[in-house]
Parts: C-alpha cells; structure tokens; sequence
C-alpha cells in the first residue's frame, strides 16, 4: 500500500531560484514576481506542476525567477508553446507571462486565437506602454504624442486597450492588477488560477527607466483610493477615501459616469452592481480611464466555458471508446491484395 | 514505358504489353483525379506495378475549357518494374480541346489519343486558343486519333435517370472509364462498388455513372471495328509475396511517423496550418484519434510548430508540417528547437519556389533551407523520401533519430511523391523494433543539459516530474549548469557541441549504398528524394545498354553519410541530378572538394528518363 503522501504547504519563498534577477532596480516586475510567487503559495500550487512560458522582453524574463518549468520561448509566440504544453499534459497549470510588444505587437495574432480558443492558461500581460529592453521605443499602447528613440517628434500611433482587446477576442476572464498592489493582485491572480480556460490579467507595471510613472496619475499610494475601483462580484461599485463616488449607467449618452452619493439626489439605488458574467458591462468597465475614470481593477469578466484542451482530450478520449487503435489494421484500410 | 513501343497494330487480337503510360486530360470539373485515381486501383487489384502522377492546377475551379484549368492524372503500368510514372503517354484521353492542346506536346509519336469529339465545338476551341479546330487540319497525323463523341453517348447513357444536363454530363469520366478498362481487359466491379459507396445518399447519380461506366465498356465491344480500336493486355508483375495496398507520399510519411511515435512510446503532437501539398498529413492524422493522437490547427505556421515545440517539451512527441514558405515562417522556432535541444519532427513538401511559386507543381529547391536555414550555426538533421512507400520507413527513423539524439529532424518531401501513388507491400508494425523513450527521473546532479556522453544529447526531463523543475530558452546555457549563460567561451563550447553532436550522427546512419551499379567506375549519378525512379530506370536502361554508370540515391542529407565522401570519389565523374538549381550539388562541391556536374530541371514537372538518360552518354563522351 502506498504511504499517504504528505504535502508540506509550501511558501512565497519556495518559489524563489538562485538566479540573480536582472530586471533594474525600481522595476515594476519586482512586485508582480513577488505578487505570483504569493499566489502560488496562496493557492497551494505544486513547483513540478507548473509551467512559466514567455516570449521576448522584459517581461519574458519572469520564468528564470520562479523554481517551477520555465519555458522562455520566442518574440510573441509564447501562446503556441504554451497550448503545445496544455495539449500534451493538460493536468499541467500554465502560466504565460508577456508584455505589451510581445503579447500585443508581434504576437496579437496569437493573443487573439489563443483567447478565443480558451485554452487552460493564466496570461499575464505586463504593460508598461513601452519597449524597454530594446531600449525605449513606443508600443502599441502607448500613449499618442510619446517622443522616444523611434518617434522623436511623438507618436503618432492609435493605442490599444489590452482589455478591450482580450474581450474582443473572446476571453472569458478578463482582469486588471496594478504592479504594487501586493493585497490585490496575489487574489486575482488566485481567481484567474480557479478560472478553467484562458484567464487573462492585464498588470498594469512601471518602467522606471523608459516610461517613468506613467500610471502615476491613478498608482499613487496617496490618492489611490479615489483613482482606483476595486471590483467585487455583487457589489456596487462604490469607491473613495470618503466611500462617497460611484459609477452610475447614463442610459442617455449610453455610457458609465462618476457620480458622487448625495449629490443631485444620487443614492446607492443608483450605482451599478458589479456582475462578472456581463460581458457589456465588462466591456464599458474595459474602456473607461483616467484621469475622468477611476483605474478599474480586479475581475472585470468571468463567465467559465469549456476549455480548448478540455474538448480536445475529451474527443480523443471519446473516439478512442468506439475505434481500437490498431495499427497494423489501419495499414490494411481500403482495399489490398496478396500476392502468393 | 521500358519494353517495346506501343504500336498502332492491325489485326483485332490482343496485344501484349510490357509496360504502358496513360494519361487522362480534362477540364478541372471533368473528374479527371478521380478517373485516374479509380483506373489505378483496379490496375493495382490486378497485379501491374505502377507509379501515378496526379498533375493539376492550383486554381480550385478555374473558368471552364481554359488552358489553365486542365487537370491531368497519369499512370504508368506494367508487369515489369515501374519506378516512375513514365516519361511520354502511350495513350492520351481527352476530354476538352484545351486538355488536347496542353498535353499533345508530350504524346510518344504514334501514340494513341482518344478524344472527346463532342467537346470540339467553337466555343470550347476558342477557350483553348485554337483559331482552326485541330481535327479538321493534319495536326495530329502522326498519332492515332479515335474521335469519339462521348458527350452525346453519355448524355443518351444516362437518359432514363432523368439528371439535369449538369450532372449527365458529369458522368463522361466514368463513360471513358469504361472504355479503358475495355482496352485493358479490366474487370469493373470494383469501380462500381466504389461509386455505389460514394453515391450512397444519392442512389440515382450512382445508377446513372454505372450506366456510363457500362456503355463505355459496350462501346468498345461493339464499336471496336468500325472505329478500329484494339485490346491490350498487360501481364501481372512478379512481386515478393505479401499483402499489398496502393499507397501515396502523404500517407506513408503520416502513418510512418505516426508508427515512430507508438515505437517511441510517445503521444504525437501535430501542430499544423494548412497548405498545399502537405495539407493531406494533417487531414489524416487528425482522423486517427483512436492512437491519441492530437492535431492542432494553428492561425498560422509559427503557432504550429510552437506548439509542436512546446509538446516536446511537456514530453510529448511534436510535430509540425509545411511546404517551403511556411517552413520560411518556421525558422526562428526551429532555432529555439534546436538551442534547446528538443525532438521535433519538421516535414517539408516542397512545391516549386520561391515565395508562392507553383503551390501544385514540384520541386527540390528546400534543400538549402533545410540545411542552411537558420540564424546562427543551427545544425539539425536532414532526411529525404525517395518515392511514395518509402515515407513510411523514413518516418519511424526520423522519430528514432529525433528522440535518441534530442534534435529536430527534418524530412524533405516533394509534392510529386507527396501525390503519386504506387503499391506497397505493407509491413507488420510488430517486425519493427521499439525503441522506448527513457525520461530522465533522478533529481541527483540534475541540470537540464546533463548530455549522454556517447551520443552528446542532453536528458529530457518533463514537466510533472518532481525534483527536476528547470528553466530553458534561447539564451545561450552554461556547458555545467544549463542555467542562461553570456560567456564567450561557453558559447563557443556549447557551439562546438551541438554541432559534433549533429556529426557524430553519420554514425548511426548505414553506410552510403550503390543503389544500382559499382562502387567506382567512370561516372556515378547522385540523386535524392523523388527523383529515384527516374534516376534508377535511366541508370538500369543505360548498363543494360553496356553504359560504366551507377545510381547513388541520398536518404541522408545532412549529416551526411560518413562513406559518401570515398565512395563519390571512387569514380572519375559525378553527376548530381535534381529538381533545383544545384543544391545537393553545391553541399557536395563544399563539403567534399568534388568536382562534380550538375544536372538542374526546374519546370516544376519531374525528371523524364530520358533527361537523365541523355546526361548519363553526354558524360560518358557521347560513347555508349
């Protein structure tokens, strides 16, 4: 008989290795290792069980980091790997770090089939709304106007809204974190691990070399409170140091307003409730920003549908119950003849 | 054709044939694939050896009677040994005059042409370019023309199933079939079992193809002396005993590395986007779900092979396959594969390049790719399928070399043998010898490029095993420690072995064989890939004809094979012939200081006998 195995629960720690991390100093990537290595504790997440995929970048350094697989692939493909991965051994957890370029530049075709497909993976896209290992040039979110080495007179680009985007495609969870959020960001991060299928978290992460606080109108520790909501499922979305704003659906403009309880006879009846499996409202809640929105965080979307590697093993398995797999009949199929 | 000409006789007795070449020509829409497809089973049931050659354009339909919507479908049978599919018809079916006016060129003179009569009207002539109809002038004087008006017999064949006309004369194919398998002495029941299967839901269209099917047969009984047509006979083909079955390039390159996968003990992974020719691998693995096997189909070639690559590295067996521009696509994934040392099997079916090219025609241009490819020194191994069946056994070693040295392998394939089929004798799986993946599992001294010493490839640890978790990528890896690594001389050790691991690879292969002739002598023809039975044939014909030439055929293109150097030079002149500009030749010329000659066909159709034939004398100094 086998011996009961006892599992050691283990800690943030444990998912430390003994490379020494080369991000810069007052990277926003710090925090979101410190924040995974949380949730993997948290959630009682098995080192030999997990997989880091990434692409190229920053971001994609993430899977040296961490003592579980790590796969550091190529620039944008890290979504093919990563189902490659699923497909072959889906008791797997696969998480797939990426940034902004990587996830949403080169490799936007695979974010897009990757989403849609639902594959059974945590996707953490980093944005910091610049290139920062080829040294600085504009992404594709970054902000029109932004002078860098590739666009000396500023940028002319439209950017994107990675959210927006992951819900066009087709997400069935879609979240946002902030790098320094170290309450939060480990919760979900836990709820998109729970979440069976594509989880995508967009971490919203400071560059402190090439794109300097360019969250910092809503990630001040100071005014956070009145720049930022925090989502819950069923609750109204209220915020504020005072608990006094809230977003209201303005059926005339069709759109989601701040409105502030008491005022112009506003009362809690008015505020919206936060309901994760409204995709409209998901994509409204996607679309608003600062500094005339607050920064939306937390699970924004979840409404779990059958994973891609889920239906792939199950129709094998299931063709496997009414076919016998043998080979030397296959080779025989269709017509023969012998020769004596 | 390898034995006697094929003659316009006289008497109605039957003649008796050695070997002969048909090709069926028509419109896209006239079932030209599946007339020729249909003719080779029944010729492989009765015991001929044969080689086809499916020809067609690339457009799914294209405007119909034009030149460039004629799809050929051509057959070379024999009870002799076939190894091509011929280089000139023997007999030529046409069903429209732009079939006529694109086939015509290549007929053996004297040859036989049966023709749809009815299809020569003005419009149809005018579609094809013909300013006078070619019956009416003596354009075709020197071949034996029976002029037939299939369209009408059809037509009047399939009355009494009351189809619109569209679908009547959609039976045409059948009625010419019937014809042939009257010239042949073939029986037809097979062919009618086959279309009362495919009509199963639609009983009238069956009914009214086999009543094509059968008038054309009648036609030939009683119409053979009014329009003087004659019966052949082609003798069985003395093959080794066994169970036979016709097989194309696609089918024995799925099933062979399908069986490499269960000898490996591995779950394949296809990571797959379509394109032509290959798309048929992907189309037959993902039906074969019963082995576990999984198909992926990607958004495009890179998400293909990523995935691949990312199912060897969860332990699975990955695979991803392609013609030459998604290969292109391909190239910097493979590099990750072969940086971090992972089996992958990469087949490529060459079409005629570059860039799109001629999706639907052949060619052998991928070689360089294949080889030479890839940023950085990125060697990997190189393996070719010389003909339809041999995909089979070329499969199984490519997973064997793929997961005992951890490399990727790549296979080059053409979209001649990709198409073509010919009989196969079929194997046992169970006469294969297993060769068992052994996943690394002891976490003492573990790091994830730990190398077999005799082989040099490292340990392949899987996710899930307990105490092994590591970290790898395209970062160059410490020698010592696979941890990522920016040191000049690691690099260049990690440089060195991966390259010596590659090399010492000929070690494992066989020896380099004559595949037909000497060792030494005065001239050698090197060939690889699908140009084997043209090569053989031409190389056999011309010692029979007392010619000092022999045929070396490559399976293994890279590493090479460790005798191929000596053996090369063992005869005063080599030929390398291929279907490219001379990269085999090229590789030769640079690996072997070989003063070697090339001979190049890039028409995107495959070497005629003769083409090589006429090389073989004009390099033995004209002197037979």
């Amino acid at each position: 008989m086998n011996k009961p195995v006892e599992i050691t629960k283990l800690s943030p720690k444990d998912f430390e290795t003994d490379q020494e991390v080369r991000w810069c100093p007052g990277c926003g990537d710090y925090a979101i290792l410190k924040g995974v290595q949380m949730a993997l504790a948290n959630t009682g997440a098995r080192p030999e069980n997990t997989v880091f995929v990434s692409g190229i970048g920053c971001s994609s350094r993430f899977p040296y980091y961490i003592s579980t697989y790590g796969f550091h692939t190529i620039h944008g493909r890290a979504p093919g790997f990563a189902t490659g991965i699923k497909l072959t051994n889906p008791d797997l957890d696969v998480w797939l770090v990426t940034g902004d370029g990587d996830g949403l530049s080169i490799g936007g075709n695979h974010m897009l089939h990757v989403l849609r497909r639902n594959v059974d993976l945590q996707i953490m896209l980093f944005n910091n709304e610049i290139y920062g290992l080829t040294k600085g040039q504009y992404s594709p979110t970054s902000r029109p106007g932004l002078k860098t080495p590739s666009s000396p007179y500023g940028s002319v680009d439209a950017p994107l809204s990675p959210c927006v985007f992951a819900l066009g495609a087709g997400a069935r969870f879609v979240a946002r974190g902030i790098d320094t959020s170290l309450k939060e960001l480990p919760i979900t991060l836990a709820r998109a691990k729970e979440h069976k299928g594509a989880s995508f978290v967009e971490i919203y992460q400071n560059c402190i070399v090439y794109n300097d606080n360019v969250f910092g109108e809503f990630t001040e520790k100071k005014t956070a409170q009145d720049t930022q909501i925090h989502l819950k499922d069923g609750e109204r979305m209220i915020f504020g140091k005072d608990i006094k704003k809230g977003l209201r659906f303005n059926q005339d403009k069709f759109a989601l307003e701040v409105v502030i309880l008491g005022e112009n006879g506003i009362t809690e009846d008015d505020i919206l409730i936060h309901d994760e499996k409204n995709r409209h409202m998901a994509f409204m809640l996607c679309e608003i920003e600062a500094p005339e929105y607050p920064a939306v965080c937390g699970v924004i979307y979840c409404n779990p549908s059958e994973s891609y590697d889920h239906s792939v093993t199950a129709q094998i398995e299931k063709v496997k119950e009414t076919k016998k797999a043998d080979f030397n009949a296959l080779l025989r199929s269709g017509r023969t003849w012998i020769v004596d | 054709m390898s034995g006697q000409p094929f003659m316009k006789i006289q008497n109605s007795a039957i003649q008796e044939l050695d070997s002969v070449v048909v090709r069926f020509a028509g419109d896209s829409g006239d079932g030209m694939q599946l007339t020729g497809s249909q003719f080779s089973v029944v010729t492989a049931l009765e015991g001929s050896d044969l080689s086809t050659f499916p020809d067609f354009p690339a457009e799914i339909r294209a405007p119909v009677g034009t030149t460039f919507g004629v799809s050929a479908f051509q057959i070379n049978f024999g009870s002799v040994e076939i190894s091509t599919a011929g280089d000139e018809p023997d007999v030529l079916v046409i069903m429209n005059p732009a079939a006529l006016k694109v086939n015509i060129g290549n007929l053996r003179k004297g040859g036989l042409i049966i023709l749809d009569e009815g299809s020569f009207n003005i419009k149809n002539l005018k579609k094809a370019g013909y300013e006078i109809n070619p019956l009416d002038d003596d354009s075709l004087s020197q071949y034996d023309v029976k002029r037939i008006d299939i369209t009408k017999m059809t037509v009047e064949a399939v009355k009494e199933f009351g189809l619109g006309n569209k679908d009547a004369l959609r039976c045409k194919n059948m009625w010419t079939l019937g014809l042939l398998l009257w010239m042949f002495g073939r029986k037809r029941q097979t062919i009618i079992e086959s279309l009362e299967q495919k009509f199963a839901s639609k009983p009238e269209l069956a009914e009214a193809n086999i009543a094509a099917l059968n008038a054309g047969h009648a036609f030939g009984e009683t119409a053979e002396m009014s329009y003087a047509l004659h019966r052949y006979h082609v003798n069985r083909y003395k093959e080794e005993a066994g169970t036979y079955r016709t097989v194309n390039g696609n089918q024995s390159l799925s099933w062979g590395i399908l069986a490499g996968s269960q000898l490996a003990g591995l779950k394949l992974v296809l990571g797959s986007y379509p394109i032509t020719p290959a798309s048929p691998l992907l189309h037959t693995l993902s039906g074969l779900k019963e082995f576990g096997v999984v198909t992926f189909q990607a958004e495009d070639e890179i998400a293909a092979i990523c995935a691949a690559i990312g199912a060897s590295f969860a332990g699975g067996l990955g695979m991803t396959t392609s013609s030459g521009p998604g290969i292109a696509l391909k190239t910097e994934a493979l590099g990750l594969a072969i940086s971090t040392e992972l089996p992958l099997i990469v087949v490529d079916i060459q079409r005629a390049g570059p860039s799109t090219g001629l999706p639907t025609k052949t060619e052998q241009s991928d070689l360089y790719q294949a080889v030479w490819g890839r940023n950085g020194d990125a060697p990997l191994v190189v393996l070719s399928v010389s003909n339809s069946t041999d995909g089979f056994d070329v499969g199984i070693e490519a997973v064997r070399i793929a997961t005992k040295y951890m490399t990727p392998v790549m296979i080059l394939s053409d979209g001649y043998i990709a198409n073509a089929s010919e009989p196969w004798r079929i194997p046992d799986i169970n006469d294969y010898e297993p060769f068992p993946v052994k996943f690394h599992k002891d976490p003492e001294g573990f790091h994830p490029f730990l190398r077999n010493t005799e082989t040099l490839a490292r340990v392949w640890a899987k996710p899930g095993t307990e105490g092994l978790m590591h970290r790898i990528g395209g970062i160059e890896k410490d020698y010592n420690s696979g941890h990522i690594s920016y040191d000049a001389v690691n690099h260049q050790k990690m440089t060195d072995v991966r390259k010596a691991k590659i090399d010492n690879i000929a070690n494992d292969f066989p020896l380099q064989k004559v595949s037909l002739g000497t060792e030494g002598g005065k001239l050698a023809v090197v060939g690889w890939g699908s140009t084997s039975g043209a090569i053989h044939q031409a190389v056999k014909r011309a010692r029979n004809d007392g010619m000092d030439v022999s045929h070396i055929h490559l399976r293994h293109i890279w590493p090479l094979p460790r005798n191929l150097e000596e053996l090369l030079k063992s005869y005063d002149k080599v030929i390398v012939a291929e279907m490219n500009a001379g990269q085999l030749n090229t590789l030769l010329r640079s690996q072997y200081l070989l003063d070697t000659t090339l001979l190049s066909k890039v028409t995107g159709q495959p070497f005629k006998i003769q083409e090589i034939t006429d090389a073989i004398i004009e390099n033995l100094g004209g002197i037979k």
